[in-house]
């Protein structure tokens, strides 16, 4: 059974539908990719799986639940994490402090302080810098700041919003290498991006959206072999 | 030098209750980006209430030394101002909320004006004296007098503003408040209800107004449906002159603020030769106010405005 399942999904912004009934799922341990041009309505698409946006239509199962009627605070609590698109670090808090922003919902102090402990591990330059105000950390850093306190809230499922945006080619690299090690750590991952073949490279199924509807679906080997794909998004 | 340490003191008195009310405007200024400028009838709700229970209490013959009087009046008239600090968040603010920045505003001053009519109609317009239940032993120090009430005054005030400060920088709640009031969507991610968050800055400003009101009341000997007003707006200067949304600017804007109109009371006579009194003290806030926007927009401990988008 999958973690999660999208059926219809339909979503408007102010009289214009930005998804226009899309059908998807992701099953437990998977890491899965929705790629697309900017517009697509791939960003929409997380907002509402999180509940920052409304749907007008169609229906969300996350774990066997419908989600209508969750508020959007509550969300984390049933084991949706998103790291948003740009990061969302709180600037002015510490390193630290925004890893515990990440188990904010939680209450298992002692657990916490091993996971944060299992985080430094995994991003040694969080360590060093964990009384360092986030706001002062390199993009790289930041979105291992991100990451790390989405993990912290021990997600079933990661969404991942753009996480390549604004980055060196060099630190989008290790992004990447980031995303595999999270994913290696049994993390259940939805990823959206728009540098389309390295999404593909690490993911193991995609979905690609265009203008609002899912066009294609398939193996992410499958859809990097795609001529359509390759035109399109893979720039060959 | 006798009047110039005398003032000093003075300012301390007056400064550390500014602090306190100011903490009131700037924790709402950095979760919302909206002045309430209704906190200044807090302050004096907090102290009409607390002249009421002792009143009463005494009234109907209840004989308990005077702090311990003053004590339960306080604590009545802290949980009501909390209570009126979260009403007033929802019945006015909270509606507005993504409005234009002018129309909480409007709403803020309609409301203050609603709660000193609903002051009149229970406490009426005259000034009300404190309950004579406090002694006000004098000590003096290097020539310069302050009562024991002050010197208790300012003791509370720190204590209170420090406790505040750990609350905001070490516990999970104050970490939410920071969180929110940085990236208040991406807070709701890592579930925080934003709306609990807000309302709990207004009920604990609120708090510390109500506090402030009945120092002022003692200190004054007097409260009045009116008093809020000048007071509250003092206070708004002091944040703005400390930097407005952040806690130790409102301090350290406060202790300023109250230090340079005791010392422009003091002196304004002999600078003016007698033109003008100390009634003219308020000018001084004013200037002060006009001053900062003038030169320091930000404020002593703010940052660039432009950095708040």
């Amino acid at each position: 059974m999958s973690l999660l399942q999208v059926k219809n999904l339909q979503v408007s912004y102010g009289g214009i539908q930005a998804v226009k009934g899309i059908d998807f799922s992701i099953g437990k341990g998977e890491l899965v990719t929705l790629i697309g041009a900017n517009g697509a309505g791939k960003t929409t698409t997380l907002r509402t799986l999180v509940g920052m946006v409304k749907r007008s239509g169609g229906s969300i199962e996350f774990d066997g639940k419908e989600t209508a009627g969750i508020p959007s605070h509550a969300f984390v609590r049933h084991g949706l994490a998103m790291v948003p698109e740009g990061r969302g670090i709180f600037g002015k808090l510490t390193v630290e402090e925004n890893l515990l922003m990440g188990a904010y919902v939680r209450d298992d102090k002692a657990q916490i302080l091993v996971e944060m402990e299992r985080i430094y591990q995994l991003f040694p330059r969080l360590k060093e810098r964990q009384r360092q105000l986030a706001g002062t950390l390199s993009g790289g850093e930041q979105q291992m700041v991100a990451m790390g306190r989405a993990m912290l809230s021990k997600p079933k499922l990661l969404l991942l919003d753009e996480p390549s945006m604004g980055l060196a080619p060099i630190i989008v690299q290790k992004i990447f290498e980031i995303i595999q090690m999270v994913a290696a750590e049994g993390v259940t991952m939805l990823l959206v991006e728009q540098n389309a073949r390295l999404a593909l490279e690490v993911s193991q199924r995609g979905y690609v959206m265009e203008s609002g509807r899912i066009t294609m679906e398939g193996e992410a080997k499958t859809l990097l072999d795609d001529e359509r794909v390759r035109n399109a998004y893979l720039g060959d | 030098m006798d009047t110039f340490l005398q003032q000093i003191l003075n300012g301390l008195v007056l400064g550390s209750i500014y602090a306190l009310i100011a903490l009131g405007y700037t924790m709402v200024y950095g979760i919302m980006g909206l002045i309430n400028f209704a906190h200044g009838e807090v302050v004096m709700v907090g102290a009409m209430v607390t002249i009421s229970v002792i009143s009463g209490l005494t009234h109907f013959g209840v004989n308990l030394p005077g702090p311990v009087l003053l004590l339960i009046g306080v604590a009545v008239a802290i949980p009501s101002c909390m209570l009126l600090g979260f009403v007033i968040e929802r019945v006015a603010y909270r509606p507005l909320r993504g409005a234009q920045r002018l129309a909480p505003l409007i709403t803020a001053i309609g409301l203050s004006i609603v709660l000193q009519q609903l002051a009149i109609l229970i406490w009426g317009r005259n000034y009300i004296p404190f309950p004579p239940v406090l002694d006000h032993d004098v000590v003096t120090i290097f020539g310069a007098s302050i009562t024991t009430l002050q010197i208790f005054i300012i003791v509370m005030c720190f204590a209170i503003m420090v406790g505040l400060l750990v609350m905001v920088e070490r516990t999970r709640l104050g970490r939410a408040m920071r969180a929110t009031s940085q990236n208040p969507s991406v807070a709701g991610l890592m579930g925080v209800n934003v709306n609990t968050i807000i309302s709990a800055t207004f009920v604990i400003g609120s708090a510390l107004g109500a506090i402030a009101g009945v120092m002022v009341a003692t200190n004054y000997d007097q409260a009045h449906y009116y008093m809020g007003f000048m007071i509250g707006l003092k206070a708004f200067t002091a944040a703005v002159l400390g930097g407005i949304g952040n806690l130790g600017g409102a301090v350290a804007g406060g202790i300023l603020l109250g230090i340079i109109e005791s010392l422009g009371a003091g002196y304004i006579g002999s600078l003016t030769g007698g033109f003008l009194g100390s009634n003219y003290q308020d000018i001084f806030a004013f200037m002060v106010l006009i001053l900062v926007l003038i030169f320091r927009p930000s404020g002593l401990l703010g940052e660039k405005m432009a950095d708040r988008a």
